[in-house]
């Protein structure tokens, strides 16, 4: 009798004494893309640096990759979670806005390490890269597009409807070509082995040697230097110029949390968060850190010209571009 | 005419029959409620839809067609290392995808083992990429799941048929006129059906073998308007296309078989004195050795990537194996349940069971990415989706393993049912008895190769996972594609084997588990 009595007030008292044990961190929730989150991207070191200053806890949550996150927010709506969103590309920007979830970053006073200058007030850089070409060193390869349609180089590359670098590709050549974009893609129809669902197939194939060349980023080589001392594989510098990708992140307008999310966003330009970058991401940071990129960096190809459509432009651009190489590749 | 009688098995069946309908059309339905505005099917709608229709029915043509012989010489053949065989040659359907397909080319590829011996005599490397490159890849992937079935149906021939045939002193002719035609074209009808349904949802081998953008599937539209437009009503009519294309072929498919009645055996093994001609051995032993060949060339080829990796594997592996072989338990318990309770409905209610069957195929065409998304939008207003990813996937690979496992039971049920039906009922046999005494010790082959199919699919499958993925709880799968996205191809290898070695464990514990007197 005695025992159940005491359990069942020990039981009673136990919901309050939770609150006072369970200290309550303010959550701050990022939404971003799959591989940053994965223990060989940048996320771990990000969270461990950020929750060492914010008294916070961060919380990533994944989803697919930069298209498929836009996707999930348009699902959410103003119901989402999240409080920042990192990942989107130029390329979604125009779109994201137009869900007016996003809130204005503040952050004008910044100075990005960038080949285009940022006036975007809402989307913030975190990093970049040019997309380009990897091939092996010593082999014979193209330089432009029109000789890459004229030579028997094969290529791997991604579908545009499926992969941002497949998307990222298809604005290259149009803003490299505009009207004449589909009669290169028809001049490259015989060089282009086949065409996959996303970067890591392409990417493997082309190691197992399915191709000369796969469609990938200047920064990937950087990769095979530093991790495996591997200085075979380099990018193809191209004459037209090359196609940048910026990665951006916001805060989401409606949080509770906006602050908290401003402060992230600072954090996101700081060397703390910049230079985790470029060994885990393998792009370029936004604002080179202080310390400089790592040595391997140093080897990788800097094109002349950076192509890049602006935010309003890049919607109509991608479905002109898309209709055109359907038709160029034959379907 | 007729009531139908409210039993508990027809309960059942009715409630696991609704399920997969609420998992594959409610989740369309959410996400159409979701989309604003009409839809318009372009041509490139349409002709993705032609491509896809075409691709399917001509793997699952050939596979089908190459099945048959391969089956018939496994059924007639004794031989050491037969059991190992059966089991590996289920291999390459329970890989992910991506390994499959990255295994295959490092055998046929541009560079691959045939093509280097092709310059080593001087011919050009073969050319994979194409419509003959989709089907080859589906053939190797669907060879040996329409091999293991036409296989159960010849098994499922009683011995005393062929003992009889023999004292007849049948020739072969006669034997494949009289018995194994009738069994075929039982068996046949179905398993090309199956076939067809999971080449219809193939999406990234489709792409990645056929070269180019000829090559889209339906499911690629899905991705094209879902993706790039936000194009909801677009992705779920193409959702709504898919499943009833299916569900044509799944109709059209169960009306064309006819079950073969066989009559009540005694269980004996099986001997096949017609099997002993020396020209039946070659033959047999030349289809054995080419399955065999085309099949485990590319899986060696998986190894042998990734053997050197096992040794630095990174330490989050064996917390994700654990994780997969958790949800793999779970789907297994699942499917079980689900295919049990359609099975027993649909052979002891016929009328209402025609309309069950075809139900429980749709789920192989559904859309990976629309159930994902209507999960999403059931479960998002209601709690965290992240929370629930685990036992959403073992869900959704359930129902995905659903349709493998009608196929194996149904048939052997409606056996079960034809033999000792009239037996059973005139002893009074109900319920538990029936269920304990009967039905599950005389389906448990079927119930093993189904739970063998269902537990290693289920390891290997990204399902709808990563929709709903919680960063610190990747899968085996999901733990590949991540390193595979982070450069590390090698340490990618490496995990490949390793979820191929726990795939093909899962596989044959229950698949052995389920074997009676030896036979397969």
């Amino acid at each position: 009798m005695f025992h159940r009595r005491a359990i069942i007030a020990a039981l009673a008292a136990l919901p309050l004494a939770l609150p006072a044990a369970a200290q309550e961190k303010p959550v701050l929730t990022v939404y971003t893309y799959d591989s940053f989150v994965s223990e060989w991207g940048p996320g771990p070191a990000i969270e461990t640096a950020f929750e060492a200053i914010c008294a916070c806890d961060l919380q990533f949550v994944a989803a697919g990759d930069g298209a498929a996150l836009l996707a999930r927010l348009r699902l959410e709506g103003t119901r989402t979670k999240a409080d920042v969103v990192l990942g989107l590309d130029t390329n979604l920007t125009h779109a994201a806005a137009e869900t007016g979830l996003f809130g204005l970053h503040g952050l004008g006073d910044v100075k990005f390490d960038m080949p285009v200058e940022w006036e975007d007030d809402m989307f913030v850089p975190y990093d970049w890269s040019y997309f380009a070409f990897v091939g092996t060193r010593g082999a014979d390869l193209p330089t432009d597009f029109r000789a890459l349609g004229a030579s028997d180089a094969k290529i791997l590359i991604q579908d545009p409807r499926s992969s941002t670098p497949g998307l990222g590709l298809l604005l290259w050549i149009k803003a490299a070509y505009g009207d004449e974009a589909q009669a290169i893609w028809e001049g490259l129809a015989d060089n282009i082995v086949t065409v996959t669902k996303g970067w890591s197939e392409a990417y493997g194939m082309f190691l197992e040697g399915e191709a000369d060349m796969v469609l990938s980023y200047t920064t990937s080589p950087a990769y095979h230097v530093i991790a495996e001392d591997d200085d075979t594989k380099v990018a193809v510098p191209f004459s037209e110029g090359h196609y940048l990708q910026v990665e951006v992140a916001a805060s989401i307008a409606s949080s509770d949390r906006i602050e908290l999310a401003n402060d992230f966003l600072r954090f996101m330009v700081t060397d703390a968060f910049q230079s985790v970058i470029p060994t885990t991401n393998w792009m370029y940071p936004a604002v080179t850190p202080t310390g400089g990129l790592p040595e391997g960096f140093d080897s990788l190809i800097v094109p002349d010209t950076a192509l890049l459509f602006g935010a309003d432009e890049a919607d109509h651009a991608r479905d002109v571009a898309l209709d055109e190489w359907l038709t160029a590749l034959g379907r | 005419m007729g009531r139908v009688a409210v039993t508990r098995t027809g309960i059942a069946g009715v409630a696991a029959t609704l399920a997969v309908l609420a998992l594959t059309f409610g989740t369309v339905a959410a996400v159409l409620i979701r989309a604003e505005g009409g839809f318009r099917l372009g041509p490139q709608d349409w002709a993705a839809i032609r491509f896809t229709l075409w691709q399917a029915a001509l793997s699952a043509l050939l596979s089908v067609a190459l099945a048959v012989p391969v089956a018939r010489a496994l059924a007639r053949r004794r031989f050491p290392g037969r059991a190992v065989l059966v089991t590996l040659m289920g291999a390459p359907f329970i890989l992910p995808v991506i390994v499959a397909v990255l295994g295959l080319l490092a055998v046929f590829g541009r560079s691959g083992w045939v093509s280097q011996a092709l310059g080593l005599i001087g011919f050009d490397p073969i050319g994979i990429y194409g419509l003959h490159g989709v089907i080859l890849a589906h053939v190797f992937f669907n060879l040996p799941l329409a091999t293991r079935l036409i296989l159960q149906g010849w098994l499922a021939i009683p011995a005393e048929r062929f003992r009889l045939a023999a004292t007849l002193d049948a020739t072969p002719r006669d034997i494949s006129r009289l018995l194994e035609r009738p069994m075929l074209r039982a068996v046949l009808p179905g398993t090309f059906m199956v076939i067809f349904l999971i080449c219809t949802t193939s999406f990234a081998v489709a792409l990645t073998l056929g070269g180019g953008p000829r090559a889209t599937t339906v499911e690629l539209a899905i991705y094209h308007a879902f993706r790039l437009d936000f194009d909801l009503s677009r992705a779920a009519v193409l959702a709504l296309i898919q499943l009833a294309m299916s569900g044509a072929a799944a109709l059209i498919a169960l009306r064309i078989a006819v079950p073969v009645v066989t009559g009540a055996g005694l269980d004996r093994s099986v001997r096949r004195w017609d099997a002993d001609r020396l020209a039946l051995r070659v033959i047999d032993a030349l289809w054995i050795t080419l399955a065999a060949t085309f099949l485990l060339t590319p899986l060696a080829a998986i190894a042998a990537r990734g053997l050197p990796a096992l040794a630095d594997l990174p330490v989050q592996v064996w917390a994700a194996a654990w994780r997969s072989l958790w949800v793999a338990g779970l789907s297994v318990a699942v499917t079980l349940v689900l295919a049990l309770a359609m099975t027993l409905a649909i052979v002891r209610h016929p009328r209402m069971g025609r309309w069950m069957e075809p139900v429980g195929y749709l789920a192989i065409a559904a859309s990976p990415l629309v159930i994902g998304t209507g999960l999403f939008l059931i479960l998002f207003p209601l709690t965290d989706p992240v929370a629930l990813a685990l036992p959403v996937t073992a869900l959704v690979n359930a129902v995905m393993a659903l349709p493998f496992a009608l196929r194996a039971l149904v048939p052997a049920a409606a056996e079960v049912e034809s033999r000792f039906g009239r037996l059973a009922d005139s002893l009074g046999m109900t319920g538990t008895a029936r269920l304990t005494r009967l039905t599950l010790p005389r389906l448990r082959r079927p119930l093993g190769f189904s739970a063998a199919l269902a537990g290693a699919l289920s390891m290997g499958d990204l399902g709808v996972v990563t929709l709903f993925a919680d960063p610190g709880q990747a899968t085996l799968p999901l733990l590949l594609y991540r390193l595979m996205a982070a450069y590390r191809m090698d340490q990618a290898a490496g995990v490949a084997l390793l979820l191929l070695g726990l795939s093909l464990a899962v596989f044959w514990i229950f698949d052995r588990g389920g074997r009676v007197n030896a036979d397969v």
